[in-house]
């Protein structure tokens, strides 16, 4: 093997992988002081704010807590699987993220050519499907292993619920398929760039069908029986504490982040920029030339707000401020900023900005929902979300023939 | 199920027999906050029960303190100046809504909806304060002595009070916005824990409980004490007597509450706040039973006086004990889940049941 395909073949996936897997903990660390953060104010209180300023360093303390913290091991559950239940968990979910691409062209460093995503497998949308679905093994297995009732129960709550979920989410992404043609991300996403429309509005009874069984799938509020506490105390991983919750903890939010990745890429069309063809709105482009001064001055102003106890005037003036300064500067263009060409830039950005918006969706739905209860869900599923996504297989199927005879 | 518990909201413990999730039968054990407290007060001179019934039902000690003090005061035949009853009926009204309130934020805590809790919490505060302001206390008030009130209104405290019953409606409607039309919240609690009217009846339910079930019995209005006779106000009833019902009841019995205060304070007239009373208060030989409405129900005080300063017997009939026995009804048939709704519809205080 010579030293470039030794490069471009192995050395090159390896750091991706070393990046997804060192960066994700931090980033879900922080994910969860956005989550308190959110919750916090739409629940009227401060959410954390005594480590570090306004609560950053939060992630980190909790981190150092969860690492330095006694392993317990409860006396009669079986060790070896109790050990293994949340690698079997966390590891499915990191592999997922292997075939989630977060820009569509590649960029070059130090002469070589690197792609934005560790793979691209023509079965993609199936390589999703069996590995989430390994996921719950992990779960079933931490439960049993732990050999506690509430453990037991959550975790065969936990595993039912996510099995009959899978069936309506397998469905949804059936509908893409069709339309798309390849099960591919990538070629999604070129598939809704050359349709010239994201895939949200031709299936938008399989979005929902898709959103609903993901938030079911990753047991969100208000389909989060497993963690009933009111009933099962704290479902499956009762029993765990230390690193292996922690593990538990990432795969939760590593899934999160995954359905979301996953309805951005199929639904929302990845890393396209909204408007794609006015020109006019070609500072979209960049549209962080438009966001950052936006979200600048509204934070300055919420800052002034917290001083001057204004409530949110100065915010939302600060936001309108910057908004009208970064389009000038988008309009006028002096940096040439708004025009450049970095599409691995614009498209991580809008890319990450879809996901952070169904992430706060699922912070959202935490914040307003009461729990659904067991018998519901199951109905919930079988009798609405199944059949839905069967029609919509079959509308879309029927659409697609009619649209182009013959077939593909 | 319980008693360390997180949804039994105190030590409750009950036997749950089950079949597969569907449950057959409940029984509560009760007792593990039991501190005897009948037997205490027949150690105690009467003014010193007062913050033994704050202990009572901690949730809602004014209530208590009302219900106690107007039961020697029948005893003794005192007649308590119109301002005096007029404030009772402020606090007692605005301990309702306290009460209430708690109870909104727990039961949906327990169905998942984590937010009510906090918003339910803001306003319960704000009469915490009030409370804090008129006695000192913010649980256990003590806050009336026999033949009144120890004094006249902190000053200022009419108008915040004004205040809250201002604003609070639109509160409430933010509570609203979350639940009562919210589908999952429909679906946790309509159908669920069914009592029939009879059955209620038979029972002895009383309160909100029992006008969920769609009877009209409320002792504000059957048998009125203080001056609850001079308010208009509605009492609002359920149809189905599920757990859906008896939220809307409470729902709206906090509307009315608001609408009580807002008439009390407009007539609040001027005057003594205590009337003449002995030194040592020393009820004539006989008995007397008082009812007083308090937000769970029915809660009555028989004491039994021999003309000592001490009562001979004390018995409390507390609304959480009786209403706890339509429990099992209420359950069978139901899911493990809905056990947990349904302890929260009936808001038992634990404190209450035990004595």
């Amino acid at each position: 093997m010579s030293q470039e395909t030794l490069i471009t073949r192995i050395l090159i996936p390896a750091i991706q992988i070393l990046i997804v897997v060192a960066v994700l903990p931090l980033l879900i660390a922080y994910l969860q002081l956005v989550e308190r953060k959110v919750l916090g104010f739409m629940q009227v209180r401060l959410a954390p704010r005594r480590v570090g300023w306004h609560g950053l360093l939060q992630p980190i303390a909790d981190a150092v807590k969860l690492l330095i913290k006694e392993d317990l091991v409860p006396d009669k559950s079986d060790r070896f699987l109790f050990t293994l239940a949340p690698i079997v968990t966390v590891i499915p979910a990191l592999a997922a993220l292997a075939v989630i691409p977060i820009a569509g062209t590649p960029f070059t460093v130090f002469g070589y050519t690197v792609q934005p995503f560790i793979t691209d497998l023509n079965v993609a949308l199936l390589y999703l499907l069996a590995i989430s679905s390994l996921g719950i093994y992990g779960i079933i297995l931490g439960g049993w292993a732990s050999n506690s009732k509430y453990s037991l129960l959550g975790a065969l709550r936990s595993s039912a619920q996510m099995i009959s979920y899978e069936v309506p989410l397998g469905f949804a992404l059936i509908g893409v398929m069709m339309l798309a043609g390849t099960a591919s991300m990538v070629g999604i996403v070129e598939a809704q760039k050359s349709a010239h429309v994201w895939y949200v509005v031709p299936q938008i009874f399989g979005f929902f069908c898709y959103f609903i069984s993901a938030v079911a799938e990753t047991n969100r509020v208000p389909f989060d029986l497993p963690e009933a506490e009111a009933e099962l105390v704290a479902g499956f991983h009762t029993e765990y504490s230390g690193m292996k919750f922690a593990f538990f903890f990432l795969a939760e939010y590593t899934n999160m982040i995954v359905v979301s990745s996953i309805a951005t890429i199929l639904f929302f069309g990845g890393w396209l920029r909204p408007f794609p063809n006015a020109t006019s709105f070609d500072w979209l482009q960049n549209g962080w030339v438009f966001l950052a001064p936006l979200v600048l001055g509204a934070f300055v102003g919420w800052l002034l707000d917290q001083r001057l106890g204004t409530g949110l005037r100065f915010m939302f003036l600060g936001g309108a401020v910057g908004a009208l300064a970064g389009f000038a500067a988008a309009r006028a263009d002096v940096a040439h900023l708004a025009t450049m060409d970095l599409p691995v830039l614009s498209g991580a950005f809008w890319f990450f900005m879809k996901v952070s918006f169904f992430l706060f969706l699922y912070i959202w739905f935490r914040g307003t929902y009461p729990r659904y209860r067991y018998d519901q869900l199951m109905r919930l599923g079988w009798k609405w979300l199944i059949p839905l996504s069967i029609l919509n297989v079959v509308a879309t199927g029927l659409a697609v023939l009619v649209a182009s005879p013959g077939g593909r | 199920m319980g008693p360390q518990h997180p949804s039994t909201h105190g030590v409750l413990r009950l036997k749950l027999s089950l079949e597969g999730e569907e449950i057959t039968d409940v029984r509560p054990v009760i007792g593990y906050l039991h501190r005897g407290v009948e037997k205490l007060c027949e150690h105690r001179t009467y003014p010193m029960i007062e913050p033994l019934t704050d202990r009572l039902d901690y949730v809602a000690a004014i209530s208590e303190n009302l219900g106690f003090c107007g039961a020697v005061e029948k005893l003794m035949g005192v007649q308590v100046p119109p301002r005096a009853q007029h404030i009772r009926v402020v606090l007692a009204e605005l301990q309702r809504i306290a009460s209430h309130l708690l109870w909104l934020g727990t039961h949906a805590l327990d169905l998942g909806a984590m937010t009510v809790f906090f918003y339910t919490f803001r306003e319960r505060e704000m009469i915490l304060d009030l409370f804090e302001a008129f006695c000192g206390a913010r649980l256990t008030y003590n806050s009336m002595r026999i033949g009144g009130l120890l004094e006249d209104l902190p000053r200022g405290w009419v108008d915040r009070v004004r205040h809250f019953v201002k604003i609070f409606p639109s509160r409430e409607k933010e509570y609203e916005d979350l639940l009562t039309v919210n589908r999952i919240w429909m679906g946790r609690t309509k159908g669920v824990g069914i009592l029939k009217p009879e059955d209620a009846i038979a029972l002895g339910v009383s309160g909100p409980s029992l006008r969920g079930s769609g009877v009209d019995y409320d002792v504000r209005k059957a048998q009125p004490y203080s001056s609850y006779d001079q308010f208009p106000f509605d009492v609002p009833l359920g149809t189905n007597g599920d757990t859906y019902d008896r939220y809307v009841v409470r729902m709206e019995e906090m509307r009315q509450s608001c609408r009580i205060i807002q008439q009390a304070l407009d007539r609040l007239p001027e005057g003594e706040v205590r009337a003449k009373v002995p030194k040592y208060i020393k009820p004539p030989a006989g008995e007397v039973y008082h009812v007083v409405e308090s937000p769970r129900g029915e809660q009555g005080f028989h004491i039994v006086s021999t003309g000592g300063e001490m009562p001979y017997r004390m018995r409390f009939r507390s609304p959480s004990f009786v209403n706890l026995q339509a429990l099992p009804m209420m359950c069978r048939g139901q899911l493990i889940a809905d056990v947990v709704a349904v302890i929260g519809s009936i808001d038992i205080v634990l404190g209450d049941v035990d004595r």
